[in-house]
């Protein structure tokens, strides 16, 4: 509730920049972002490479729009105290829907985006369905529903179908400047999501829920209302990533979410960028570093040439290690 | 014991449903073979019970047993001699990595959920630096047959499964389990009554880490070795607890109950195999299964509030 309050007020007075602070917890992940950046200027540096080159930074923002977007999503279930395990079998379903409709004409396009979402949202409509309304914890009714996707996807597809059409691969590839037109995209989603947490009233009540879901009742919090709407944008911002990641591999692929670990990788960006995994705490601010520290990292290991293992040694380390300092502050102040 | 009841039922109506489809099935043979198929979910599910009495999770025991099977195979590599040692590494491997989980979550404060997931990527990572991305070596027949074989009628894997069920009701009966509970329900109030309630928890991710050392020791022999066999048996074990009408968050539920939960899933799988529904529906229909059970027992019996609050 003290983050409510906090948000509040500085929605009244404070500046852009007073607000972002005021999430605390998002400062150090910037913190260690900017130290990360420096030890790989300094690595690159000594082997022969330029960190701030072009195109690794193009690299850098390439690979981390598709996790950055669904991580946004994951944040705003996780502030109001739920979790969602489905957004990686949800990434592959959204892909094979958006590359089949399209079916490489351009006149598709339209129709193919508006199925994606549509699916999407009914997913997360039923995922919050079955928290709220069955009460069944949001762990094991999201882990339900993504066996469902997958059986549906296991039934249906053997391997890569459909097909994009080339202009809307320029989703995926483009670049505008220095900036790919898919870093944008995370960028405009990040944004609103950050506007829907900081100057509306879903957003307040979010943090509310997340915090004490029986003080936001007993307040007048329609409680169900606010975790259902959570998991339904939740589950468009998985939608999103499905169609961009449809439009860079050029068809859909029912292993594509899985693969790339999308359920806990998002989850563990979220909790670097400082949110509380038991909600009502944090922001999408943090999310976004947390992601940039994870795609950092990764730009780092790919320079040095690391064995893909280890980069998953060095991930969990970061991500306990992390944790465990935000733990030792939260107790000392 | 109120809440535990449903499950029984349920089990007994699916193994009724297995006999109508297949009448051998209530035959020693066919029924012992099930429960040796059974044996490694229900002492992983077993383990999972202890921490998530205890208030957590432990979402590492799925690597944590592809690794232990991956190292036996390299540390054995068909060798009848080297059987004994790694088996004993084996069981000090997981002990070891529950008691690393255990301290960082209880001395460090971080939530057992990224404490784990933290380590399932590390366990992961490094099992597959070490040998290169492929498992290499072979288990003993002596290794396997611990998995595979069986003591006159009776699978060795049925023996050790009844040892571990036994042995988890005695440390819930003792002042362990109750302590443990305590915890799980209320940290606070346990503390304040002088529970250790570190110290509790920690030795429950440890008896976690020992079920999945054993759970590894049974897969190998059973199903040998390979880089795929503890994929997924963390939200496995994590369902049939849960299935046995343990509450996430800590406090409520027997093991007896949890144990049942791991054979009600298995005697799904059975059932769904049995009646020729493909293995591509199988997740579906386990899905909305899951989803049913959870929610029946939820509505009906009383619900814990604020489980989530830790």
């Amino acid at each position: 509730m003290t983050q409510q309050l906090k948000l509040r007020r500085g929605g009244a007075e404070g500046s852009f920049l007073r607000r972002l602070s005021a999430d605390r917890p998002a400062r150090a992940v910037y913190v260690a972002l900017a130290l990360l950046i420096v030890l790989g200027w300094l690595l690159f540096a000594l082997d022969g490479g330029r960190f701030l080159s072009q195109e690794n930074i193009v690299g850098i923002q390439q690979r981390s729009a598709a996790l950055g977007i669904v991580a946004v999503g994951q944040t705003l279930v996780i502030l109001a105290g739920s979790l969602d395990l489905s957004v990686a079998y949800l990434i592959s379903l959204t892909s094979l829907v958006a590359a089949e409709i399209m079916a490489g004409a351009d006149g598709g396009v339209p129709a193919a985006v508006a199925a994606v979402l549509a699916v999407s949202a009914t997913v997360g409509l039923v995922n919050g369905l079955i928290v709220t309304r069955l009460r069944v914890h949001a762990f094991i009714a999201t882990l339900g529903v993504a066996l469902i996707i997958r059986g549906a996807l296991d039934e249906r597809y053997d391997g890569p179908a459909g097909s994009v059409p080339e202009s809307f691969q320029h989703l995926g590839y483009d670049r505008i400047g220095p900036i790919p037109v898919s870093a944008l995209l995370w960028a405009a989603v990040a944004a609103s999501a950050w506007l829907l947490l900081s100057r509306t009233r879903l957003g307040y009540r979010i943090y509310a829920v997340g915090g004490d879901a029986e003080v936001a009742r007993l307040s007048g919090v329609r409680t169900e209302r606010v975790v259902i709407a959570a998991h339904v944008l939740c589950s468009v911002c998985a939608g999103i990533a499905g169609l961009l990641l449809a439009s860079r591999l050029g068809a859909g692929a029912p292993t594509v979410g899985t693969d790339g670990g999308y359920d806990l990788e998002s989850i563990a960006a979220v909790v670097l960028g400082g949110t509380a995994l038991a909600g009502g705490r944090g922001g999408v601010a943090g999310t976004v570093g947390g992601v940039l520290l994870l795609a950092v990292l990764d730009s780092i290991f790919n320079q040095l040439e690391v064995n893909s293992f280890a980069k998953d040694v060095v991930r969990g380390v970061v991500l306990v290690a992390a944790l465990a300092i935000y733990a030792r502050r939260r107790r000392t102040t | 014991m109120r809440r535990a009841l449903p499950i029984f039922v349920v089990l007994a109506g699916l193994l009724v449903a297995i006999a109508i489809a297949n009448p051998y099935f209530l035959e020693p043979p066919a029924f012992l073979a099930f429960v040796k198929r059974a044996a490694p979910l229900v002492i992983l599910a077993a383990g999972q019970y202890f921490v998530i009495v205890s208030g957590e999770f432990d979402l590492s025991v799925g690597s944590l047993i592809t690794a232990e099977v991956v190292i036996a195979a390299r540390l054995i590599d068909g060798s009848a001699a080297a059987t004994w040692p790694v088996l004993a590494l084996l069981i000090v491997l997981g002990l070891l990595t529950g008691l690393v989980n255990g301290t960082v979550t209880t001395l460090l404060r971080v939530p057992s959920f990224i404490t784990t997931l933290g380590m399932l990527l590390i366990l992961s990572g490094a099992i597959f630096l070490w040998t290169g991305g492929a498992p290499r070596g072979a288990l003993s027949p002596q290794f396997r047959e611990l998995g595979r074989g069986s003591l006159g009628p009776v699978p060795w894997s049925v023996l050790i499964l009844a040892a571990v069920a036994a042995a988890a009701i005695c440390a819930m009966r003792a002042g362990f389990g109750h302590t443990l509970i305590a915890a799980g329900d209320n940290d606070r109030a346990a503390a304040l009554s002088g529970v250790r309630v570190a110290r509790v928890r920690t030795v429950a991710f440890m008896i976690s880490g020992l079920s999945a050392a054993v759970a590894a020791i049974l897969l190998g022999g059973f199903a040998g070795v390979s880089a795929q066999v503890g994929q997924g048996l963390e939200f496995q074990a994590i369902t049939a607890v849960v299935l046995g009408g343990v509450a996430l968050g800590g406090g409520r539920g027997s093991v007896v109950a949890a144990m049942a939960g791991a054979f009600t899933l298995e005697a799904l799988f059975t059932l769904l195999n049995l009646y020729g529904i493909s293995g591509a529906v199988e997740p579906a229909v386990q899905g909305v299964i899951i989803i049913a059970a959870v929610a029946l027992g939820a509505v009906s019996l009383p619900r814990r509030r604020a489980a989530a609050a830790s």
